[in-house]
């Protein structure tokens, strides 16, 4: 029998949400506000009124190209997502449905692989980048970049497949479904939420990876990360013209999430409730 | 097809041609206004060399620093010209990582340079990197709040009439502070104006042998002193004040004075930017009573070019351009003078348009004359550098050190306290790395 929730638990549930939801996002909302203002309202003190100037998104765009590092950004993003999920649905599929008694301990290796700091490898990354032709390259980056959410992704996917009877698939099988076929026509299909949450989530960290795609970079394949790091200056606070930039490198991810958040929260509660 | 046509494709092609076989510079610098400046200037240099394009990697001074480093130690080749400070010049040319600039052509007048500037960039008598702009130290107060407080600043001022000035112009209630200084922990913003106090205070890093001095009395003085008048006369949370946080507070009127870079005196004197534009006035860095020594505080922003480039001739033609009396000449026709990057040529200082655009030029070239980065305090010492210790290991003790006195700022920590870290930390980083036998 369902719960009955009265009506004055649900708005005092409804005003925390919101309040949650608004401090989690004003740190880009106040960002937003500081683009539009002028560099001396910026550094004035706490307002959110601007005068609303457009000045620093034109200043932005004059100094550097935009379309350049945003173009980097997309392919980078969608280049490493779709390499990721590649490698990671058949392993995800293999863990899940023919474990082993070392898949746990290979799960948490992958994972573990996560909390070694990354500049711990950076000289060694460099040079085999170096020594390969991979720095400043779009397929350098895009390995690199998979390579680093792999095992996030992995254990995404294998988090989602676990909740599959494995009895379809074996019905699959007797069928005479190939192992192509299995993983194609029936796993994937019945994934399609956990494997769409993963793509975004997937595209949202390549997006916003800002060590690797700032060190094994100069000037053909630097995403939007670059492109805000280069309007940080040591010659006084530009908050109004650093803000504009990073409006500008965040707003398209922003939008993506916002349009797709319903799959999101899909995917991310799949198998939460049985 | 007609002849017209035909021709016109030709050109298109040929030109098309050019510029793919163009040679490509990729320039890492740093984003301030004189390096952006030069980069909406630089059409004007591949106008006159067609055959070189020029790509520009801009990056925030600690990350430029952190590529440009481990670039140029594993070889990268990503860089054909680097912005560095004097700092790195030095360390990086004994280690071969740098060029030496030989093929600047007659015409650059190399004796212009600065001899200050010039000395801290050359190994072996050789030029290793080609100054864009440079630096020193000078004081810069509010000329209507000295009159007002009935005060004269001296040319040349000591610490105690700087202390007693700014407790005396401190007004918190019109949220006004004495004085402005760099509070922020790092071995190039709290430790960059700590050192140069303590060298004008007769202080030293190290003693010949290597020895680190935060024991010795003139330590004690110099912090005690810096600590005693940002608690009297500071503004609110020095200890996170850096050099654009002061710039900030001075130009919106928060700080009676301010000791900091002489870059800084354009933009405190930019009506656009600053609010007591009009109201400035510029000082030699001040002295300890009795101690002949003025801090010896020099930096310069460099162009240098990794000995991993493959277009080191191509490089040198466009360092030559950039440092050039001409590059100057360009930007004062384009901006006006008091825009043209300061500090590094002696014509400079001779020019009587750019003297009368620039009313800090003639307090920012007796700054520069003042310091001498080969002896940058009374005592003998084992290194060169003003306000920082020209050698590889100083980055991250300075760093170290510099969070140390950062808690004295924010009231954490005690002058003997972190006299005595200091001490330790820096005994057991010496001898690690060999210089302590």
């Amino acid at each position: 029998m369902a719960r009955t929730v009265s009506r004055g638990s649900k708005i005092g549930w409804t005003i925390a949400a919101w309040v949650v939801a608004l401090l989690i996002f004003f740190p880009i909302l106040y960002a937003f506000i500081t683009s539009l203002k002028t560099e001396p309202e910026a550094i004035a003190g706490f307002s959110l009124i601007p005068s609303g100037t457009f000045e620093n998104y034109i200043t932005v765009q004059t100094q550097r190209d935009y379309f350049k590092p945003f173009m980097n950004s997309v392919v980078l993003s969608i280049g490493s997502t779709i390499l990721a999920l590649l490698f990671a649905i058949p392993a995800a599929w293999s863990m899940a449905f023919s474990p082993t008694k070392r898949t746990k301990d290979i799960l948490m290796w992958m994972l573990s692989t996560k909390m070694m700091p990354a500049v711990a490898v950076l000289i060694p990354i460099f040079i085999l980048f170096r020594n390969f032709g991979l720095l400043d390259t779009h397929i350098g980056l895009t390995v690199m970049l998979t390579l680093i959410n792999l095992p996030i992704v992995v254990w995404m996917l294998y988090t989602y497949f676990r909740e599959i009877p494995g009895e379809i698939l074996e019905a699959a099988r007797m069928d005479g479904a190939s192992l192509w076929k299995e993983i194609v026509y029936v796993l994937t299909p019945m994934a399609v939420p956990g494997i769409a949450s993963t793509l975004l989530l997937n595209i949202i960290l390549a997006w916003n990876e800002a060590f690797w795609t700032i060190q094994l970079t100069t000037t053909n394949a630097a995403p939007l990360t670059a492109f805000i790091a280069s309007f940080s200056s040591p010659q006084g606070l530009f908050w109004a013209k650093l803000s504009a930039a990073s409006t500008m490198a965040i707003a398209p991810i922003l939008i993506l999430g916002w349009f797709s958040q319903k799959q999101l929260v899909r995917g991310l509660t799949f198998g939460a409730v049985k | 097809m007609n002849l017209k046509s035909f021709l016109l494709g030709a050109c298109s092609a040929v030109a098309l041609c050019g510029f793919a076989n163009a040679e490509t510079l990729t320039i890492a610098t740093v984003n301030n206004g004189d390096m952006i400046r030069m980069q909406g200037l630089t059409s004007e240099f591949t106008k006159a060399n067609p055959d070189i394009q020029v790509e520009w990697v801009t990056l925030e001074e600690n990350v430029l620093r952190e590529r440009v480093t481990t670039d140029i130690a594993a070889s990268g080749g990503q860089y054909d010209i680097v912005t560095i400070g004097n700092y790195e010049v030095p360390i990086w040319a004994k280690q071969q990582w740098l060029l030496p600039l030989d093929g600047l052509g007659d015409a650059y007048d190399i004796d212009d340079l600065l001899p200050a500037i010039r000395g801290g960039l050359s190994v072996d008598g050789k030029l290793y990197a080609a100054p864009f702009y440079g630096e020193s130290a000078m004081i810069m107060y509010r000329k209507d709040l000295f009159e007002k407080a009935g005060l004269q600043m001296p040319d040349s001022p000591t610490w105690e009439f700087i202390g007693e000035a700014a407790r005396k112009i401190t007004d918190r209630n019109a949220d006004i502070a004495g004085i402005c200084l760099r509070g922020k922990a790092g071995w190039g913003e709290n430790m960059a104006f700590v050192s140069a106090l303590t060298n004008s205070f007769g202080g030293r890093w190290f003693d010949e042998s290597w020895k680190p001095q935060f024991d010795q009395p003139e330590w004690k003085a110099s912090l005690q002193f810096y600590a005693d008048l940002m608690k009297d006369a500071g503004p609110s949370g020095a200890s996170s004040n850096g050099f654009n946080e002061n710039l900030t507070l001075f130009q919106q009127g928060k700080c009676g004075m301010w000791i900091d870079a002489t870059v800084a005196a354009s933009f405190v004197s930019n009506p656009k930017d600053s609010t007591v534009a009009d109201k400035v006035g510029f000082a030699l860095f001040p002295n300890k009573e009795g101690v002949a020594n003025h801090g010896n505080w020099l930096w310069s922003w460099n162009l240098a070019i990794p000995a991993s480039s493959q277009k080191a001739e191509a490089a040198q033609k466009f360092i030559a351009w950039a440092t050039s009396k001409e590059y100057t000449d360009l930007v004062a026709s384009k901006e006006g003078w008091a825009n043209v990057p300061p500090g590094t040529r002696t014509s400079l200082y001779n020019n009587e348009e750019y003297k009368k655009a620039a009313a800090f030029a003639v307090p920012t070239l007796a700054a520069m004359d003042a310091a001498d980065i080969t002896k940058p305090t009374i005592k003998p010492v084992p290194y060169t550098g003003g306000q920082f210790v020209a050698i590889p290991e100083f980055q991250a003790l300075g760093t170290t050190v510099g969070q140390l006195f950062s808690a004295v700022i924010a009231g954490q920590s005690s002058v003997d306290d972190a006299l005595t870290a200091a001490q330790a930390t820096a005994t057991r980083d010496m001898t690690r790395a060999g210089y302590i036998k």
